[in-house]
């Protein structure tokens, strides 16, 4: 008996295809970007999802991805024409008072930190970007780590500390850490075998779930110096070790992933238009992980998945997006146990 | 993405006869029947791209060939298969791109399409195939103006 994916919402207007979708914190609002170079902020009127406003002229190129701050206030999105855009709604309406020059080509990912004092990119250049954030709409860049081979395609910040994740094209997963004023890579994470496209932390921040090129999903876990389990640990940083690997699920690149913060559940997109729903075995061993596959919605979209979004409140709401130009909105219904 | 060099790599290439033109039967004439995409029509969509610096069709170097291409509408599935003319031809991603395009501008939204290199042709060849597997580095590579020029004169058909 598997749960149930049912469609709520099927939100038409970009005129290209879509790249990106991002709940605001408190779920009120979702924001898409896409190769139209606009972003659309949908929200509820009534029963209805509608597409709020429209931003333009931030960028001038595909736009890849988005991120909100913590708080809510600040959108940051990341351009293929090597900017980042920081917009927000001071004035009553959605402005870009801020963009973030560096990067030597495409932006492909932009995440705010806990805290929402720090803000990651990374690029084509392979280089991922720590910033700062002062007084009065000014972005300090603190960092720049070249410790990527290739094209980073994420980043991602850990739940509840200053942690940094990256994964990319390289194969791996790299984490980092401010040590003595400086920002350096503290872990590698060697297993996938192609293009890692996405990471997420679950919760608790001990575990990360990968997707790749190599049509597989990796949990990974740290393990702290001094840990019971007797993991070798060199210096005082955490080793993370891939724990589980979901095989056979996909049938082809697994563009993004993401674990839900409410209910422990994994999400998939990917390139075989389907999206499915992972969860943890009741009885799961931490160090030696079992899930299942709960749900799998075949032809979610007509065309690649690209982007797939847990609400970050209510625990069974889910949006997608495809290069069909489309944003989706799905009820997840647990199977009865 | 390869740029464009003035110097020929593969001085002279070997010329391949081309195939007949495609005889229409009656059945593909009657509109009552679902005409299935078949590898001959992916064929004829590629072989008449242009060589990159030769001023000769993919048909014509024996880059492309019908046997190398394998569809399935039922799946909505193309793969295609080039090769090199040499083993360290620098074109070679260039080439994939040109037909990726060309394919994704022919066939319906609902076709996955993937275009690699014939194993143990080319000395990238990994390389080369992750690179067109890439649908994001592809994307923002067809966002560069002077490279969507150097593919469009790819797809100029000649005749």
């Amino acid at each position: 008996m598997t749960g149930k994916l049912e469609s709520i919402a099927n939100l038409e207007g970009h005129e290209d295809r879509v790249w990106s979708v991002a709940w605001s914190p408190n779920g009120f609002v979702l924001a898409s970007c896409g190769g139209d170079k606009t972003i659309r902020i949908w929200g509820k009127e009534g029963d209805k999802w509608i597409c709020k406003t429209i931003l333009e002229d931030g960028h001038q190129r595909t736009i890849r991805s988005l991120g909100w701050s913590p708080c809510g206030t600040f959108l940051a999105s990341a351009s293929f024409d090597a900017t980042t855009c920081i917009w927000d709604q001071k004035s009553g309406e959605f402005e870009c008072n801020a963009t973030l020059e560096g990067h030597e080509n495409e932006v492909k990912s932009v995440n705010w930190s806990v805290s929402g004092s720090l803000l990651a990119t990374c690029g084509r250049d392979k280089s991922v970007w720590i910033w700062e954030v002062q007084e009065d709409d000014e972005y300090e860049c603190a960092s720049v780590i070249h410790s990527h081979t290739q094209d980073v395609k994420k980043v991602v910040w850990h739940p509840t500390k200053e942690i940094l994740a990256s994964c990319s094209y390289d194969d791996t997963i790299k984490l980092y850490k401010e040590d003595e004023d400086d920002w350096s890579c503290c872990d590698t994470l060697e297993g996938h075998e192609s293009t890692v496209w996405s990471i997420s932390f679950d919760g608790s921040g001990d575990r990360i779930v990968s997707c790749s090129d190599d049509k597989t999903v990796r949990i990974w876990k740290s393990y702290p110096p001094g840990n019971q389990e007797g993991v070798v640990v060199s210096g005082k940083h955490s080793k993370w070790k891939c724990v589980c690997v979901l095989s056979g699920y996909h049938d082809r690149t697994i563009y993004d992933v993401h674990w839900s913060k409410v209910s422990g559940l994994i999400a998939t997109a990917s390139g075989d238009d389907c999206i499915r729903i992972f969860k943890e075995d009741t009885n799961s061993d931490r160090n030696q992980p079992s899930f299942q596959l709960v749900a799998t919605q075949r032809k979610a979209h007509s065309m690649d998945v690209n982007s797939i979004c847990w609400h970050p409140k209510d625990e069974n709401i889910l949006a997608t997006c495809s290069d069909d130009g489309t944003v989706k909105l799905w009820r997840f219904t647990p199977a009865e146990e | 993405m390869a740029a464009v060099t003035d110097r020929l790599e593969n001085v002279n290439p070997t010329v391949f006869q081309r195939l007949k033109e495609r005889v229409v039967l009656a059945e593909e004439e009657d509109d009552n029947i679902v005409d299935k995409i078949d590898d001959r029509e992916i064929f004829d969509m590629i072989r008449s791209i242009n060589d990159p610096e030769h001023p000769l069709t993919l048909e014509e170097l024996n880059v492309v060939e019908q046997a190398l291409i394998d569809v399935s509408d039922d799946e909505s599935y193309v793969k295609v298969q080039f090769t090199p003319t040499i083993p360290h031809c620098s074109m070679a991603t260039l080439i994939g791109l040109a037909i990726r395009v060309r394919l994704l501008r022919s066939l319906p939204d609902r076709f996955k399409v993937d275009v690699k290199i014939t194993p143990g042709t080319h000395q990238s060849e990994i390389a080369v195939n992750k690179q067109l597997a890439d649908k994001e580095r592809v994307a923002a590579a067809l966002e560069n103006n002077h490279l969507l020029d150097v593919i469009d004169q790819c797809l100029v058909s000649k005749k």
